[in-house]
């Protein structure tokens, strides 16, 4: 297989559809649900690039086909100069142990009948085949490492409350040292002041292991604390990536900006001067978006694009376009110039 | 003006004083409620903020019969609703009391509506069960309620079951057949963690102008300080079934007092610093309501306890007119404070 770039990860132009529900012989649906439109990003060793977005606008589809759980309609995957999209089942499982994925809820991603230190030495034992001694040094060790107390060992999963169970999750992740770890909302479900130390242990444990994250996440204060650059998603497509100070500062497309003055602030002060950038109306459903640009339906600057640049948003899509260093915006306001 | 900067001189409409709600469960005694006071005044928004298991939910819902007894015990020296004490209420007058005097929004619209009835005709039914209204003219004002609430083609969602809206349209139908009685209090339950960041801002801009509107009081429950900052007028801060500390939203988040409090505000991650720093954490967790500490139940993560604070349950102390908290040494402090400088 061709060697690409210096990349760990690589997404090229990757679709990934789904067939409509009732679709089939005697359906005469025809919206298939694009969930990942022309997706293209790279991502380097040691690198974290936060993936955001509202709900239904493709992030975990687009983590998913990277670890090659869902298959692609069309572009391609390459993880460390290997292509994913083009390898059979049995290749995939090979490079797999590489990628590995944090879940959301931890609990129901761990087998409840499994005592805790049976969950992590998993791993080691069917992928490694470790036994004896040398498998419970390793699992000792990496409960060390995701800093569990050796006693919850033999705690069942719903035994440990949700931050333990979520570095118990981390640990079995860890196991075959991968080189990049897709986290899909890993501290959603878990309370405020539990969601800070396993962010801090995910960014200990990136400086120690040089691991790549791919972290996907709807809080955005979230993703900023642990984010190198960030992609905004929006309808399965990109709207606009940079560095991630470039997002939180100078973000450009309608929609970031908008996403943006929507977070709330733990501040009355902020509260009651910050209005937010209103934005009407919810996301368009991805088996019917819109023709041209996919934000038109709720975008504030449609007029000004109209009026000044002649561009017809509901008509012309927008390319990803580079606006400096590292951050590239899908909106018309920028393509023109 | 707000009613953010006048309302501790207002009477209280809704007045809770001791109340305790414990679960009899195989496994043991849950003290999900541990004896909790507080007010609302006539519109006013109070914030109840606390983390999963600190018994926010449970204590707004116990006080209107929507916690089911048993297995629940309920007991609290009152809870008077602008001179009706709903504590001594049986089940057939509570439930008079809900829809009527307390409206709910919940988390989950979809769990509160019912899925085989359309909306219109279940909020038709809260304006003919409690306002004594029947047949067009309700079903008129449930179509004005869907409008009210910002949906703009009304007469379809009304003809819509639960199941073909989207959840920001679930939860404002919800938010219309919570207010289509009438109450005088709304409590609305964590009712925008399922959304979309930029569908939370509508739903939070509409619950307050509609407060605004009706001069109803808020009762709003939520695990998010950065919610709750843009809406409350006070915050109730809870932990292990107690509110260890009560203030004004400008104090809650401008001079938080309790260990509990400062933890939790420091550990958000904050959009606005400008160079970011490793996000300080709170050890441990919190502690098994079957199992509480005997004395204060922050005391095994707190940073600043005593010797007293592991056998001693700390009494409240005022620091201002409308600003009080539970902690025994903070409330020392703060008196060594006064004192040097009275002298």
């Amino acid at each position: 297989m061709n060697k690409r770039g210096t990349a760990l990860l690589e997404v090229s132009d990757l679709k990934v559809q789904f067939a409509p529900r009732g679709s089939g012989l005697w359906s005469n649906s025809k919206g298939v649900v694009r969930a990942v439109d022309g997706v293209s990003l790279t991502l380097q060793r040691g690198e974290t690039l936060g993936l955001v977005g509202e709900s239904g606008c493709g992030k975990s589809t687009l983590g998913r086909a990277v670890l090659g759980l869902v298959g692609a309609a069309s572009g391609s995957v390459w993880f460390d100069g290997h292509e994913i999209t083009a390898m059979s089942n049995r290749e995939v499982r090979r490079i797999r142990p590489r990628i590995q994925l944090v879940f959301q809820d931890a609990g129901a991603a761990l087998n409840p009948r499994w005592r805790a230190r049976d969950l992590v030495a998993e791993p080691f034992k069917i992928h490694l085949r470790l036994e004896g001694v040398v498998l419970q040094q390793r699992v000792d060790a990496m409960f060390e490492t995701v800093g569990l107390d050796l006693a919850l060992g033999k705690r069942f999963p719903r035994e440990l409350s949700g931050g333990q169970r979520q570095r118990v999750g981390i640990a079995r992740a860890l196991a075959l040292e991968p080189d990049l770890l897709v986290c899909d909302e890993p501290t959603s479900a878990l309370d405020l002041s539990i969601q800070a130390q396993i962010i801090n242990l995910l960014q200990d444990l990136q400086d120690q292991l040089r691991l790549s994250y791919l972290f996907i996440a709807h809080d955005l204060g979230v993703v900023r604390q642990i984010s190198d650059r960030v992609a905004v998603m929006y309808l399965g497509k990109i709207v606009e990536m940079a560095t991630r100070d470039r997002i939180f500062e100078e973000a450009r497309h309608p929609y970031t900006q908008s996403l943006l003055s929507a977070v709330p602030v733990a501040d009355p002060e902020h509260a009651s001067t910050h209005g937010w950038k209103g934005m009407s109306g919810e996301v368009p459903s991805p088996s019917s978006p819109p023709r041209g640009c996919n934000f038109c339906t709720r975008c504030g600057s449609k007029g000004e694009v109209e009026n000044r640049l002649n561009i017809d948003c509901d008509m012309t899509e927008p390319e990803l376009i580079s606006v400096g260093d590292l951050h590239e915006v899908s909106c018309h306001l920028f393509s023109a110039n | 003006m707000s009613t953010r900067h006048h309302s501790a001189e207002k009477a209280a409409l809704l007045e809770v004083r001791g109340l305790h709600v414990e679960f009899l469960t195989p496994e043991g005694l849950v003290h999900a409620v541990n004896g909790v006071d507080f007010d609302v005044a006539r519109g006013e928004s109070l914030a109840i903020v606390g983390e999963s298991g600190s018994g926010k939910t449970v204590a707004a819902m116990a006080l209107v019969g929507l916690v089911p007894s048993p297995p629940a015990r309920i007991r609290g020296e009152r809870a008077v609703l602008n001179g009706l004490n709903l504590l001594a209420l049986d089940d057939r007058k509570l439930s008079e009391v809900r829809g009527s005097r307390i409206g709910f929004v919940f988390q989950d619209p979809l769990s509160a509506l019912n899925p085989v009835l359309t909306i219109g005709r279940q909020i038709s039914e809260v304006i003919e069960r409690h306002l004594n209204i029947k047949g067009g003219e309700a079903k008129k004002r449930a179509v004005d309620w869907l409008v009210r609430v910002g949906i703009a083609d009304s007469q379809d969602v009304a003809d819509s079951f639960p199941l073909q809206l989207s959840g920001g349209m679930r939860q404002r139908a919800m938010i219309a057949m919570a207010l289509a009685g009438e109450p005088e209090l709304l409590i609305a339950d964590e009712p925008t963690t399922a959304l979309d960041v930029t569908v939370q801002a509508q739903i939070v801009d509409l619950m307050l102008q509609l407060r605004d509107d009706l001069g109803m009081a808020l009762v709003w429950i939520s695990h998010d300080l950065g919610v709750v900052a843009g809406l409350a007028d006070r915050v109730a801060v809870m932990y292990a079934g107690r509110i260890v500390e009560s203030a004004s939203a400008q104090d809650l988040y401008g001079r938080p007092v309790h260990p509990y409090t400062r933890g939790l505000i420091s550990s958000v991650p904050d959009l606005r610093a400008e160079r970011l720093s490793r996000l300080a954490t709170i050890p441990g967790g919190t502690p098994d309501p079957m199992a509480l500490p005997p004395g204060c139940a922050y005391f095994p993560r707190c940073g600043i306890s005593e010797h007293e604070c592991e056998a001693r349950v700390p009494v409240t102390t005022s620091i201002s007119s409308s600003h009080w908290i539970a902690c025994t040494p903070a409330a020392k402090e703060i008196e060594v404070a006064e004192r040097q400088g009275d002298e």
